[in-house]
């Protein structure tokens, strides 16, 4: 069975909501919408104070080419426009909408019909994905009509799409391949046709192999779609690996997928691509899984954007008393919270709560040299070697030593005897060299 | 609810510790030294209790008065560090020289430097050349296996095998008539010759190796490279001329060379920190153990082997980096 080659660990993989049927989680009370939510641009706000808004109604629009639209997800008015604390931990703009009522914008088919044909041509395409406020749904938000945009001089032949879901916990994907099936397939073959690529690779991890037989069973029904089980493996779902595990390429350093030929999605977002041109559904609602060893009823729930994660809590029996951490995301690249009235975002795959004595770090000592970070890591760097450079603040020595290359996936700091923060050290070296390369630039 | 850890990914740790590590790597020395108690009796446990006493209260000491740092002597590194010192010295060694190694080791060859981590050369090798470089004469008193179990200074010594092959072929005798003075290879396999203490038994070793191995404590590389450039090395020299040389098999299972390739040369802080790095440094030990071995004045030369390229581990990890993943493309 194929993987990627380079590092990877095995974490423990914590699948507690595996199969769990996607519930609806009731339109709260009121919902916090950030504006940011994705990489580049905040896009600029067109609603007001005191304004009655639709569900699917736009909020504001995106600025620049790296951005992307946000939409109201509830019905109801705006009560302000307001900075709240975001997954980021910092303060920054948000819409906050007391709901009334569940009214959509009358455009939208909220009917679970499947629509197979597609009408829309290569360019409609791109502009409704952009329209709709579409973004990479693995966790990077990266806006996804960017990356249906190939830069003159390169070209597609593969479009792979990301089932590997090798996070711990997380289960959204998973569920949503078994579930919604068909209209992950349509939306691969929405996304070949704007891309005009005619051969796409699904690739998911072998701990799912009822995700895999039914992709397979109905992929027969669509053109040019493959599925392909990979030994399981983190972090199987890092872009890089992906490609390397599914069509063996390997993309340069500092380089992108196309520049081997591929475009990644992943398989959420072919849903959400599905919904907004079949359905002309905006990016109002994803799967979350809220998950934890202690909750009392985990599961995996579709979530209005900006419902707080509290609300998302109480519906799976409540904060746990022995609860230490509270992660968007998974444990090993999620994003640990500092208040539980954070609001859901388009990047939130899942909740993860972790008990107490899981949530703080062991104590450090030093390096033995042991070589096991430099064994697990995907990209081939030296962990050890970067995070002793990070520490003496040799930024220029740690370009050299391709620390930009890094993905951030965890796994040296997973991994070492000596419970060193290799992580925290790499990623000063990535904000210090980039601030070091727009200095030359300038 | 309490107030709740924020930090940044990943949020899990795997079971992996320092003390895990050198307690497996204990595990993996204890055939050997079962066989070393076989053979030897009493005078291995009393070199390998004094040694492990030894290193860990020299460590605990020099790090409470001197350094005046937190104890880490219950990471068991300055145990696996006395058992090896202990392996590698005759077991009929006067106490007192097996404490004075300890603290060359300890003090020298690991404190000096900031302790665990930060030291250059294997402190193990730094208090066993100490020794042999300062008191040759008792540090080549060999007592014969089977022999002296219940004896321990008193013990009948004998030359280990090495020590009869260089000898004998400084006289011009032939290999064969040597040979007929040196116990079977299968004996030697099997550990009953003389010499250092835990050096013996190539079959006890290896079944350390294995299991350190199947822990995943350390990788395959350094000691094959060893082994088998060693193999290649003497090969090629008995081909040439097996009148003169010993074949393979007599230097992969004489000496040091196991114990060295397996337990000393494998020190997590003094080897390099790459594959590439790994497959440099252990040929290079293999080179200049034969060249020592054949052509020094010296019957063993593992030990200097290792400890002069320890020294050459840093400008390897400087230079040989691992394969970067997109690499290749780039390349092309």
């Amino acid at each position: 069975m194929r993987t990627f080659r380079l590092g990877g660990i095995h974490p423990p993989e914590n699948k507690i909501t595996a199969g769990s049927a996607i519930r609806e989680l009731p339109v709260p009370e009121q919902v916090s919408i950030p504006i940011y939510q994705h990489i580049g641009a905040p896009p600029k706000i067109i609603v007001e104070r005191g304004q009655e808004v639709l569900v699917g109604q736009p909020l504001a629009n995106s600025e620049g080419f790296i951005s992307s639209n946000i939409h109201s997800s509830v019905s109801g008015k705006i009560l302000k426009i307001d900075n709240i604390t975001d997954i980021s931990g910092y303060k920054r703009t948000a819409v906050v909408i007391r709901v009334d009522g569940d009214n959509w914008v009358e455009t939208i088919d909220r009917s679970d019909k499947l629509v197979k044909k597609i009408e829309s041509e290569s360019q409609e395409i791109v502009q409704t994905v952009l329209q709709m406020g579409i973004v990479g749904l693995g966790g990077a938000t990266f806006p996804t009509h960017v990356k249906l945009s190939i830069p003159r001089g390169k070209e597609a032949d593969y479009l792979i799409v990301n089932g590997a879901e090798c996070e711990p916990y997380l289960t959204s994907d998973h569920i949503l391949m078994l579930e919604k099936t068909d209209e992950i397939l349509t939306g691969i073959i929405i996304m070949m046709k704007a891309l005009k690529v005619e051969k796409t690779v699904i690739g998911i991890e072998n701990n799912k192999t009822d995700a895999i037989s039914r992709l397979k069973e109905h992929a027969r029904n669509f053109e040019g779609i493959e599925v392909q089980g990979l030994k399981v493996k983190y972090p199987q779902g890092g872009e890089k690996q992906l490609i390397k595990a599914v069509i063996n390429r390997e993309v340069p350093s500092g380089g992108l997928p196309i520049d081997v030929g591929a475009v990644v999605f992943n398989v959420g977002t072919m849903f959400a691509v599905y919904e907004a041109v079949q359905k002309n559904k905006p990016l109002i609602d994803r799967i979350v899984t809220i998950t934890g060893k202690e909750l009392a009823d985990p599961g995996n729930y579709r979530v209005r954007l900006g419902t707080p994660i509290s609300t998302l809590i109480e519906a799976a029996g409540g904060l746990p008393e022995n609860t230490g951490k509270v992660i968007n995301g998974g444990p090993m690249m999620g994003k640990a919270l500092n208040s539980l009235d954070v609001p859901v975002i388009k990047g939130t795959s899942g909740v993860t709560l972790l008990p107490r004595e899981e949530a703080s770090r062991k104590e450090i000592q030093n390096c033995i040299r042991c070589t096991k970070c430099i064994t697990v890591c995907p990209m081939g760097l030296e962990p050890y070697l970067l995070m002793s450079m990070g520490e003496k603040e040799m930024f220029e020595r740690m370009e050299l030593e391709k620390t930009m290359d890094c993905i951030e996936c965890g796994s040296c700091s997973y991994i070492c005897p000596s419970n060193r923060p290799l992580l925290d050290y790499i990623r000063l070296g990535k904000v210090e060299v980039n601030k070091i390369r727009r200095a030359r630039k300038n | 609810m309490g107030l709740i850890t924020v930090s940044p990914s990943p949020h899990d740790h795997s079971s992996e510790s320092v003390p895990k590590l050198m307690y497996g790597v204990l595990i993996a020395l204890l055939p050997a030294f079962l066989v070393s108690v076989y053979i030897f009796g009493i005078g291995t446990l009393i070199v390998t209790a004094t040694a492990v006493i030894s290193c860990v209260l020299f460590e605990f000491l020099i790090q409470k008065y001197l350094l005046r740092e937190k104890s880490t002597v219950k990471d068991g590194s300055a145990v696996i560090t006395g058992v090896l010192i202990a392996f590698c010295l005759p077991s009929n060694l006067p106490i007192w020289l097996v404490i004075l190694g300890s603290l060359v080791a300890i003090g020298i060859g690991k404190m000096s430097f900031g302790g665990l981590g930060n030291n250059p050369f294997n402190p193990a090798l730094v208090g066993r050349v100490f020794l042999f470089v300062s008191f040759p004469v008792q540090l080549t008193n060999w007592p014969e296996p089977l022999t002296n179990r219940m004896v321990y200074l008193d013990a009948t010594t004998g030359a280990t095998p090495l020590a009869l092959m260089k000898e004998g072929m400084k006289n011009g005798e032939s290999i064969t008539s040597i040979l007929s003075d040196i116990p079977a290879y299968i004996d030697l396999f099997l550990g009953k010759m003389g010499g250092s203490a835990g050096e013996i038994a190539a079959i006890a070793l290896l079944l350390g190796l294995a299991y350190m191995l199947v822990r995943k404590i350390i990788t395959w590389h350094i000691p094959a490279s060893i082994l088998l450039t060693v193999a290649v090395f003497t090969g090629i020299l008995w081909m040439v001329n097996p009148d003169k040389n010993p074949d393979p098999v007599f230097h992969l299972l004489s000496g040091g060379l196991m114990l060295g390739a397996i337990f000393m040369a494998t020190d997590y802080v003094t080897s390099p920190m790459n594959v590439k790095g790994m497959w440099i440094y252990g040929i290079m030990i293999g080179i200049i153990t034969v060249i020592i071995r054949v052509f020094g004045s010296y019957p063993e030369g593992v030990q200097f082997a290792i400890l002069i390229m320890n020294a050459f581990v840093p400008l390897i990890n400087k230079y040989i980096k691992p394969r970067r993943f997109g690499e290749r493309l780039e390349d092309g």
